[in-house]
């Protein structure tokens, strides 16, 4: 068996509040393969940040891992020191956050952050990593260079401040670059050049890339195979094509048939009726249950196990159970 | 005409901005827009962050001051002493539903404010009925009438936004962004409810998002803007079927449909570099910096909006 990039497996993450332990992730699988697109989609609070946070091990002070592994190339994370996760953040796998006006450094120049990830993690020193920052801020589209090291992240807008965030991602090539929302602050003009940028990067690179996002208009443009979570766990996963053309979980049919789209222009919407999860108080069976129109007995003491529809998707709802039970009986 | 509810001529906004030694220079941030809305009839108004759109919205309502221009309401000119009363027939609801509700009012209070302002109700009684209608409308329940904002999530709250602004039965609402706050599974539910309010009440919309499915879903025309310009009008589905407007078609190529093989089909128009800043506008046309088209007559003289047939109008020397 070739070894998996990464490889999550049953990871649990929890923040210990003041109210309540809040399991913002219950038991995520997945593995990630070079060179993929992997899309998770959810609402707020469906845990899919929290996960991505969970593998960079760059959770707030109140977050922890209470259970599961993350495997990178087959090691186990966890046993991982921090000086070696701070080499596996940067040279295997990179992130960039939603908002580049906070992730950035406001009091600092743009080389000088820059800078400060190519001297960290690679070998070039002095003119060299300099002359790398360059050649940097070319790749992702940024004019003049030399001149844009000197000013500070005020002086750039939106859209720049973004390619810089992708240009430090990507200082020293890693082999996993996760983007959390990268394009959710940008207007529709300036997110499809970012859009364009990673897709071209990444084919030039071959890293792959999870993308995190709400937007179901960007996960069908992008990617490969997608993860759709609600509640903190995965509902559903496949192909792009097998996710939007034969969804077969309830809440994945409710968000394709709550958005305007270009088929259902002069249709009404239908909306998920009720309001997102409260993370602190989840349902005993399934997170969805409370909201969703099909829901059975079961549904509300048992947790549903993923299943496969077939070799390119997998759900987990017992409404898949039930089908598969009424076709055996009709045999 | 007279089936115009609302008419709109020349407005324009400028924003004086220091530039030190007390002297400054104006920030045109809506410049010289003329647009109708019919009665019952929804307009969408898209554009990127900056363009002016919803300065545009805010200067209709005169939350501030237009530097230029007018506003017609039922073929009345909206002026500094009549805005109290026409704010009875004209209202807004605001993007942001955690900052456009005052925390420290419960929600029978800031539903109820409109009604005191204008002296709708002659007893607490007739008030309070009138209060527990319209959280009936917008779909709260009669319960949540004593709690304060912060008790409610963020589709609920812009519920009783809604509910705040039909307090008065307006004609006309201005719906800032009302949904982009909101989650996916939650929008559908605010969006359904504007267009069931319009269908019951007869209610008109400008409705302005930066979301332009959103958008072509609701509205029955669309203007789009570009700083501080309308550069096109037309009918929603033939703008997105024929955009003529360079920007409109651009604009149109970048939006991210929620559908894999359409979206992997289509040929994306991307634009170089940014938005300029509207204090720095480019003379002539203002698209022309990121235009594929521009030629030298754009950079000398702003086309204004001509009519291309069935009320498509296009503001382009080129295209």
């Amino acid at each position: 068996m070739s070894e998996k990039l990464l490889s999550v497996q049953n990871l649990h993450t929890s923040f210990f509040t003041d109210n309540g332990e809040v399991r913002a992730v219950n038991g995520v699988n997945f593995d990630l393969d070079p060179g993929e697109i992997l899309g998770i989609v959810g609402e707020s609070g469906s845990g899919k940040s929290v996960t991505a946070y969970s593998i960079m091990q760059i959770l707030a002070d109140t977050g922890r891992i209470t259970e599961g592994r993350i495997l990178f190339k087959g090691e186990d994370l966890s046993t991982w020191s921090e000086r070696q996760m701070q080499s596996f953040r940067g040279k295997n796998c990179s992130i960039i956050f939603q908002d580049p006006m906070t992730s950035l450094n406001p009091v600092f120049t743009i080389g000088n952050q820059m800078l400060e990830a190519v001297l960290l993690h690679t070998s070039r020193r002095g003119r060299e990593a300099s002359e790398r920052v360059q050649e940097l801020l070319d790749m992702v589209g940024i004019n003049e260079p030399k001149k844009r090291m000197k000013q500070y992240p005020f002086e750039l807008s939106g859209g720049m401040r973004q390619r810089v965030m992708i240009a430090m991602a990507l200082a020293c090539e890693p082999d996993i670059l996760i983007a959390d929302e990268p394009t959710t602050a940008l207007d529709v003009t300036i997110q499809a050049q970012i859009l364009e940028l990673i897709q071209s990067l990444q084919n030039k690179l071959g890293m792959a890339v999870i993308l995190v996002t709400h937007d179901l208009g960007v996960i069908a443009d992008m990617c490969d195979n997608i993860i759709v979570m609600y509640g903190g766990r995965i509902c559903e996963r496949g192909t792009a094509r097998e996710i939007f053309y034969n969804p077969k979980h309830e809440y994945t049919k409710g968000l394709l048939r709550s958005i305007p789209n270009v088929s259902n222009m002069k249709k009404k919407l239908v909306p998920i009726a009720g309001t997102p999860i409260n993370m602190l108080n989840l349902p005993k069976g399934c997170a969805f249950c409370p909201r969703c129109d099909a829901a059975m007995k079961i549904c509300l003491s048992e947790i549903p196990e993923e299943i496969s529809i077939n070799d390119e998707h997998k759900a987990a709802c017992w409404m898949n159970v039930k089908a598969a039970f009424e076709e055996v009986k009709k045999q | 005409m007279s089936e115009n509810l609302v008419e709109v001529r020349n407005l324009k906004q400028y924003f004086p901005v220091k530039t030190g030694f007390g002297k400054s220079i104006p920030l045109k941030a809506v410049d010289d827009i003329s647009f109708t809305i019919g009665k019952g009839e929804t307009l969408g108004l898209v554009g990127e962050s900056g363009c002016g759109k919803t300065t545009a919205g805010r200067s209709m309502l005169r939350l501030y001051k237009p530097t230029g221009g007018e506003v017609y309401f039922n073929g009345e000119l909206v002026t500094d002493k009549n805005i109290l009363h026409m704010r009875k027939k004209m209202q807004m609801v605001f993007q942001d539903p955690y900052s456009s509700l005052d925390p420290r009012m419960t929600v029978e209070d800031i539903i109820g404010e409109p009604l005191d302002v204008h002296k709708l109700c002659s007893n607490r009684k007739e008030r309070r009925e009138k209060i527990l209608e319209l959280m009936d409308i917008v779909g709260l329940n009669a319960e949540h009438a004593r709690r304060y904002a912060h008790e409610f999530s963020g589709g609920q709250r812009q519920r009783i936004g809604i509910a705040r602004a039909l307090a008065v039965n307006p004609e006309f609402i201005v719906c800032d962004e009302p949904v982009s706050a909101l989650d996916v599974s939650i929008q559908a539910q605010i969006i359904n409810m504007f267009e069931e309010l319009q269908d019951k009440l007869g209610v008109a919309y400008l409705f302005i998002a930066h979301d332009l499915l959103v958008v072509h879903h609701i509205s029955k025309r669309i203007a789009v803007m570009y700083l501080g310009k309308i550069v096109e009008i037309a009918d929603s589905d033939e703008l997105n079927e024929h955009p003529i407007h360079p920007y409109t078609e651009s604009l149109l190529s970048a939006v991210p449909i929620p559908d894999p093989d359409v979206t992997r089909a289509r040929h994306r128009i991307i634009l170089e570099g940014d938005v300029p800043s509207p204090l720095k506008r480019p003379s002539g046309c203002p698209f022309r910096t990121r235009c594929r088209y521009a030629t030298d007559k754009c950079a000398e003289e702003c086309p204004t909006l001509t009519d291309r047939g069935d009320g498509h109008q296009v503001a382009c020397w080129v295209k």
